[in-house]
């Protein structure tokens, strides 16, 4: 079914057993973003040592695209350097813009590639990329700071 | 006549396409936006390819003709509402309606009954749509008047017990939904007028919901303003409706200027054409109109005492067996008394944009979210909800078909 390339197994459980979720408070910015369209929210923190991000946490409610996404942002970005994750999030919002035509580079997005199947659904999208959004804010709140 | 969906759904050309791979359409959005018969297409259409000319303007048949046409569909929501002619504006929407009456209010010079000041008060309910809501809010930012509002009891209903504090002798605007987008709840409206009007007050009703799905007249409901979306009661989109009562009308100032609502213009000045063009400035969605015209007798052949009670036997069907379904939590009145066929709910665990989604790939067509009525959301403590609205061409097929597709979409995410 259809259905089944948007609703991947792993996406699901991300959904139930959400990652770094609960927000710390060691951050070095905290952003709070909002889909008008949905009512879905996500808050997030970051905190960056040097050019590392240290810790993620976020807390939100929302569909299970949104929130499974933005957990897995959170374990692939996690340790990552500032300019690495610059790379990753272009590479998933241009896998998000593919509308089903882009497969993703696994070398790049590693588990975030089952995210392929939303791209199909235009109206999901703006659910998958709202932590990533969420998270480009953050970074370069950080980065702001830092200099 | 008896009332035949079969025979009404023949009206209706998309139902002959299929959804997600061959599934039968079943469409319960009509709150957001109706579907359209072939005489409203057919209308829209004839008006373009017979007709076509810029209303109340040029000496030539196609200009007379379509003036014509545009005054035909304006007595034709005349008499839908049961109002004047020279009372129906047409606008964009319903949103537009709105919009134009507080800007306009927003106009009125010191003295005008409509000037607004920081003494005066606009009353507004929880409940409305926020096209029914914002206006308001920023008329009452700009002119420096206090906003209160009405507030939703846990019956889903609104909370009248204050009536007498909330509106009050500087109460200036009551502007309330007929029926609300989300709860479904049907607002009785004979003590709000009989008090706003005690105190001087214009009640400017939200009809989006009610006009497409019940008989409204604005003579017996006694209302100042009404304001209701084309597309909603199965006319095209682009148009919208502003009745007004001809002698506030009178006192109005405009909201947009420009041609074909002056009576004179100077390079200094001008002065305004009489209601409705006043309140029609440039050429007007006139295919729209005149589409609407066609949507709102094609709604009156069938009637709409007849269109309400299929509707009311309806929307009791699908409370009890949406009722039935466990961790279904219906937003909104439970009895099937003085609400509408908009049926919102949660289920239990599954956030709405997902049980829209797996009902979708079944072919059934819900809307999710906040429903442009976010305060009401969160005074109803839920993130957002799935709603199912029903219409003309709906039946017990559909529900059926609805409450299968949500006991597929529990298993789907088995969280039961």
């Amino acid at each position: 079914m259809e259905l089944d390339s948007l609703y991947q197994e792993v996406i699901l459980d991300h959904y139930k057993n959400p990652q770094h979720k609960g927000l710390r408070s060691d951050f070095s910015a905290q952003v709070h973003h909002v889909n008008p369209s949905c009512g879905d929210e996500i808050t997030l923190n970051l905190k960056v040592s040097g050019d590392q991000i240290s810790v993620i946490s976020w807390d939100g409610q929302g569909c299970s695209i949104s929130q499974a996404s933005v957990s897995m942002l959170s374990e692939l970005l996690t340790g990552k350097t500032l300019s690495q994750s610059e790379v990753i999030v272009k590479s998933f919002s241009e896998l998000m813009a593919s509308k089903g035509t882009a497969a993703g580079d696994p070398e790049v997005l590693e588990d975030a590639v089952v995210f392929a199947g939303v791209s199909k659904f235009p109206g999901r999208v703006k659910c998958a990329l709202l932590g990533w959004m969420a998270f480009k804010d953050a970074a370069i709140q950080s980065q702001g700071e830092s200099k | 006549m008896s009332f035949s969906v079969a025979e009404i759904r023949k009206d209706f050309p998309i139902f002959e396409r299929t959804i997600r791979d061959g599934k039968r359409l079943v469409y319960l959005d009509s709150g957001a936006t109706s579907q359209k018969p072939w005489v409203v297409i057919n209308a829209e259409s004839d008006f373009y390819s017979k007709h076509n000319a810029a209303v109340h303007r040029g000496a030539h048949q196609l200009a007379e003709e379509a003036t014509d046409a545009y005054e035909g569909a304006r007595a034709i929501v005349a008499k839908f509402l049961g109002a004047k002619d020279s009372e129906i504006i047409f606008t964009k929407n319903a949103t537009e309606s709105i919009n134009a009456v507080a800007y306009a209010m927003g106009n009125a010079e010191p003295g005008n009954r409509f000037a607004l000041t920081a003494s005066d008060s606009i009353v507004v309910t929880e409940m409305e749509h926020h096209a029914n809501l914002i206006p308001w809010q920023q008329l009452a930012k700009r002119t420096g008047a206090q906003l209160k509002w009405f507030k939703v009891n846990q019956d889903s209903r609104l909370d009248l017990s204050n009536i007498d504090q909330v509106i009050t002798a500087d109460t200036k605007v009551v502007a309330i939904t007929h029926q609300s987008n989300v709860l479904g709840t049907i607002i009785p409206l004979d003590a709000i007028v009989k008090r706003a009007h005690e105190v001087g007050a214009v009640v400017v009703l939200d009809a989006c919901q009610s006009v497409p799905h019940m008989s409204v007249n604005v003579a017996e409901l006694d209302i100042d303003f009404l304001a209701f979306s084309g597309h909603k009661a199965v006319g095209p989109t682009g148009v919208g409706v502003l009745w007004g009562k001809a002698e506030l009308l009178e006192d109005l100032p405009p909201f947009l200027t420009g041609g074909s609502m002056v009576t004179a213009v100077t390079m200094e000045s001008a002065t305004w054409a009489a209601a409705p063009q006043r309140f029609e400035a440039g050429v007007p969605n006139m295919a729209q109109a005149v589409g609407l015209g066609a949507a709102l007798n094609y709604l009156s052949n069938i009637g709409m005492d007849a269109i309400a009670e299929h509707e009311r036997s309806l929307t009791g069907y699908a409370l009890e067996k949406l009722l039935a379904i466990p961790g279904l939590r219906i937003v909104g009145p439970q009895e099937n008394i003085q609400r509408g066929a908009a049926l919102s709910f949660t289920l239990k665990d599954i956030h709405p944009h997902d049980v829209g989604q797996y009902v979708d790939s079944q072919g059934i067509a819900v809307r999710t979210g906040h429903h442009c009525a976010w305060p009401l959301t969160k005074i109803m403590n839920v993130p957002a909800t799935t709603r199912a609205s029903f219409y003309l061409y709906n039946d017990e097929h559909d529900v059926d078909d609805l409450v299968e597709a949500l006991l597929g979409a529990q298993k789907y995410f088995g969280k039961f």
